[in-house]
């Protein structure tokens, strides 16, 4: 049995990792975007402070841009590890909604934490016998699980909760997102009586952990630790065929997008990529657009379909004979 | 009566007689009374002939089907363009974040407050930045992705004519500010998928405003601007501005016109020459002040900054950005420079970025800088006493939000403005002032009644609160409103508030500002209504 579980856990981290390869892969093979940046832009330097850019400047394009990483830092920094954007807009969704997020990302500390303690294990030292390290980890293992834990499922129950009774959520409001939080509910209160009632030093996650990543899958005897382990397993490969792949596709999104404001000065790559897409073909149906034997971006840019100018540009012509 | 009611998103395909209503009673309250009219009825004229099924308002002219065949069409149509506007091909332009929209937004509604619509409307569900977007995320899942399992995953929609109908013109109850988009924790961009669904009935079902398509970008491809000036008219109409404001300042300038090898190609917006030429002569006053070496064009649509494809058609966007650029090459001028125009800053500095190919990469930049720079560098002499009244500074969405580009107008007015007071928030966290893509141009059926107590609603309580220390007919007011769309919202709701003559308030721009404080012009270039 436990050797199956470790085939699918094994499994859903392929599928784990291939979706997110596939998402990120599908968006940057997505042709050139037009620049649609929104201001404030992090790494705008002093700037920033205000929501002011290099477009302020006369002459921009001579002048040297300033791209500042600790102005992004300073931005992403607290949006994702304090979600600011809902915490300033949506004060009574942050309620809920933090717990939740915090609560995962403290999964993912303890998933860590554990990696490092099976790390330790498998090269022949012990946590509980070890040095202020080692003892620290496996201290920290047993605070930070528990914490990350119930924060989760308070968070899922609180999320449940609002999306059911604000009117306007609920509008909003699928299936998809019920069982969204109702499978993180259900594996993470499997964890919760998991380490309740058969791992509280979390030996047996460690063990787990240390099979996977030895291969040698070494037998798991307790039930209900497996049955959290194949729901977590599966709740890993689903996670970024959902919404909830904005955990890492929000770098794109204000990386590439609304904070997009690379100007194409000296760029041949981006001039390249503008010819590209400028010898796509044109499909649009609509009059002014189709029916002019125009086929291509670049042929259709170029084409005036009132096919007047001319005739205004004799009308203009002749007024000014006249005049 | 309030008509409020909660709006699902499956109503949109309902067979009845409007989506919603919003009633006085529900408006946000304003820091003033006034008097708020009825909505009145769609003409017959335009019910007879359109689709007007949404609300108490028709914008974009959808014909109303007449047969089980004409709904059908109408369905298909609308699926075909959505199907191109999920195609790289057709939509390269903005395939990347559409998708990114459709895909990653958790519908935590945290956008909704952002919204001056939703606000301003007593939060009148139909306005919620979320609500369009989410009808069209369905259709996307279910029929164009066909995603698996959509119905439970995203959530159900009947597409029918209804549908179609009502997302169209619902594309036509955002300003496009991005605001929502500003605030969204994620990135995604509701404001984004109305421009896309306006996009959807231009370039594949041929439907769009009037306003904004036939007289306008296709006005200006035709004749050269959407106003309907040719080269000689516009010539002649800038010669008399040239001709009137030297009289009235007592400063001699004239606007040159076509020269090759100039620096700068100045591109106004055409609607400043027939709506506010002392804009036109200020610009020519401060740049003959300062020795700039510039010029105006002729050529066709480079007299006219506007372009209207920003709004609703990405092909006709670049066809307008390419005669400009064309226009600029022509002249060999070193570079381009945006007059007071939001949408026309944003369209040829910033999207048209990846759009001109490598010759008509000529540089474009916005005019704050450089007149910035003109008043600090000491050339010309101010007196800013003479500008010394309540000023407040409007930031139009194109130019702040989308471009950052803040200081440069505020250390203007800072200098020349002893009474200068901000708005809140402003910056890039401004309100758009209602008539934001493309309904400062329209005055049909309930169209201005709409942009002054829904869509401006929100802008004229900042503007009330900004001057809240001045209230009332004693005092005159300014409003600097650097952009042409904006000052035609501003010149109808003041109007239609009577705030001149309530509250002595007036719009304009910021170079006015500028001409009067100029020691070398007679005083009182700016003018409120008694002056003239």
């Amino acid at each position: 049995m436990s050797t199956s579980i470790y085939l699918i856990t094994y499994l859903s981290i392929i599928i784990f990792m291939a979706v997110i390869v596939k998402r990120i892969i599908h968006y940057v093979s997505n042709p050139l975007h037009v620049r649609w940046e929104l201001y404030p832009v992090a790494h705008e330097g002093e700037r920033a402070s205000y929501g002011g850019g290099y477009l302020e400047e006369v002459d921009w394009w001579e002048k040297e841009r300033e791209f500042s990483l600790i102005g992004e830092l300073k931005v992403m920094i607290p949006e994702i590890l304090l979600l600011k954007a809902v915490w300033e807009h949506n004060r009574s969704l942050w309620f809920v909604t933090y717990p939740f997020h915090l609560g995962l990302y403290l999964i993912v500390a303890f998933l860590g934490l554990l990696v490092f303690g099976a790390i330790a294990q498998l090269s022949g030292f012990s946590l509980s016998e070890g040095g202020p390290l080692l003892k620290a980890v496996a201290a920290l293992t047993n605070l930070v699980g528990p914490i990350a834990f119930i924060l989760s499922v308070i968070g899922s129950a609180g999320l449940i909760y609002k999306r059911i009774t604000d009117p306007g959520l609920r509008n909003y409001t699928t299936f998809e997102h019920f069982f969204n939080l109702g499978l993180f509910i259900l594996t993470i209160g499997t964890a919760i009586l998991t380490w309740l009632f058969t791992d509280p030093t979390f030996a047996v996650s460690r063990t787990f952990i240390a099979g996977l990543i030895s291969f040698k899958m070494t037998p798991i005897n307790s039930s209900v630790f497996l049955l959290q382990a194949l729901l977590a397993a599966f709740t890993l490969a689903y996670i970024p065929t959902t919404h909830m792949s904005h955990f890492f596709m929000k770098y794109f999104l204000y990386h590439d997008i609304r904070w997009g404001d690379e100007p194409n000065i000296n760029s041949p790559e981006t001039d390249k990529k503008i010819g590209v897409v400028l010898n796509y073909p044109v499909t649009w149906s609509a009059p002014h657009i189709a029916g002019h034997g125009k086929e291509t971006w670049a042929e259709v840019a170029t084409f005036n379909p009132t096919a007047e100018p001319e005739k205004v540009k004799e009308e203009v012509h002749e007024q000014k004979e006249d005049d | 009566m309030s008509k409020k009611k909660m709006i699902k998103i499956t109503d949109i395909s309902k067979n009845t007689d409007k989506l919603a209503s919003v009633a006085n009673e529900d408006l946000m309250p304003l820091p003033a009374d006034f008097e708020e009219k009825e909505w009145d009825k769609i003409p017959e004229s335009t019910s007879e002939k359109y689709a007007c099924i949404l609300d108490d308002l028709n914008i974009l002219q959808i014909p109303k089907p007449l047969t089980k065949e004409d709904e059908e069409d109408l369905v298909n149509k609308f699926i075909d363009g959505m199907r191109k506007l999920f195609s790289k091909e057709d939509n390269w332009t903005f395939l990347t974040i559409l998708e990114t929209t459709m895909e990653h937004c958790a519908k935590c509604n945290t956008c909704s407050e952002s919204c001056h619509l939703f606000e301003a409307s007593g939060e009148n569900e139909m306005y919620r930045p979320n609500y369009r977007t989410e009808v069209f995320r369905r259709i996307y899942k279910k029929y164009i992705k066909e995603e698996p399992f959509a119905k439970w995953r995203s959530g159900d929609i009947d597409l029918n004519w209804r549908t179609v109908v009502r997302l169209g013109e619902l594309a036509y109850r955002c300003n496009i500010c991005r605001r929502c988009a500003q605030t969204c924790p994620i990135g995604a961009d509701n404001a984004l998928v109305a421009r896309e669904i306006r996009k959807i009935f231009s370039q594949e079902m041929g439907i769009s405003t009037p306003e904004l398509h036939e007289k306008g970008s296709m006005y200006q491809l035709k004749i050269g601007s959407s106003t309907q000036m040719n080269q000689i008219v516009v010539k002649d109409n800038v010669e008399f501005i040239d001709e009137d404001f030297s009289d009235e300042t007592g400063y001699q300038f004239e606007t040159p016109w076509d020269v090759e090898g100039a620096d700068i190609l100045l591109i106004h917006n055409a609607g400043e020459i027939m709506a506010w030429p002392e804009n036109i002569a200020a610009f020519s006053i401060i740049f003959q002040a300062a020795g700039i070496s510039w010029t105006l064009s002729s050529d066709l649509a480079a007299y006219d900054s506007i372009n209207y494809g920003v709004f609703y058609d990405d092909v006709q966007f670049a066809r307008t950005a390419i005669l400009q650029a064309q226009a600029a090459q022509k002249l060999g001028v070193k570079k381009i420079m945006l007059g007071e125009c939001g949408h026309a800053h944003k369209a040829l500095t910033v999207i048209a970025d990846r759009v001109l190919p490598e010759p008509l990469k000529i540089p474009r930049e916005s005019c704050f800088p450089l007149l910035r720079d003109i008043v600090m560098s000491g050339k010309i002499k101010f007196d800013p006493e003479r500008n010394n009244f309540p000023v407040t500074l409007h930031d139009p969405c194109n130019i702040t939000r989308l471009m950052g580009i803040i200081k440069p107008q505020r250390e203007i007015v800072e200098k020349l403005c002893p009474q200068f007071r901000e708005m809140h928030p402003h910056g890039p966290f401004n309100y758009c002032c209602g008539g934001g893509s493309g309904y400062a141009i329209m005055t049909r059926n309930n169209i201005p009644e709409w942009r002054f107590k829904i869509a401006g609603r929100k802008k004229l309580e900042q503007i009330l609160n900004a001057f809240s220390d001045c209230r009332g007919p004693e005092t005159k007011k300014y409003v600097c409103a650097p952009c042409s769309n904006c000052k035609g919202q501003m010149r109808d709701m003041f109007e239609r508030y009577e705030l001149l003559e309530k509250e002595q308030l007036t719009y304009s721009g910021l170079v006015e500002l500028i001409v009067n404080a100029m020691v070398d012009v007679k005083p009182g270039f700016i003018k409120w209504e008694e002056d003239y």
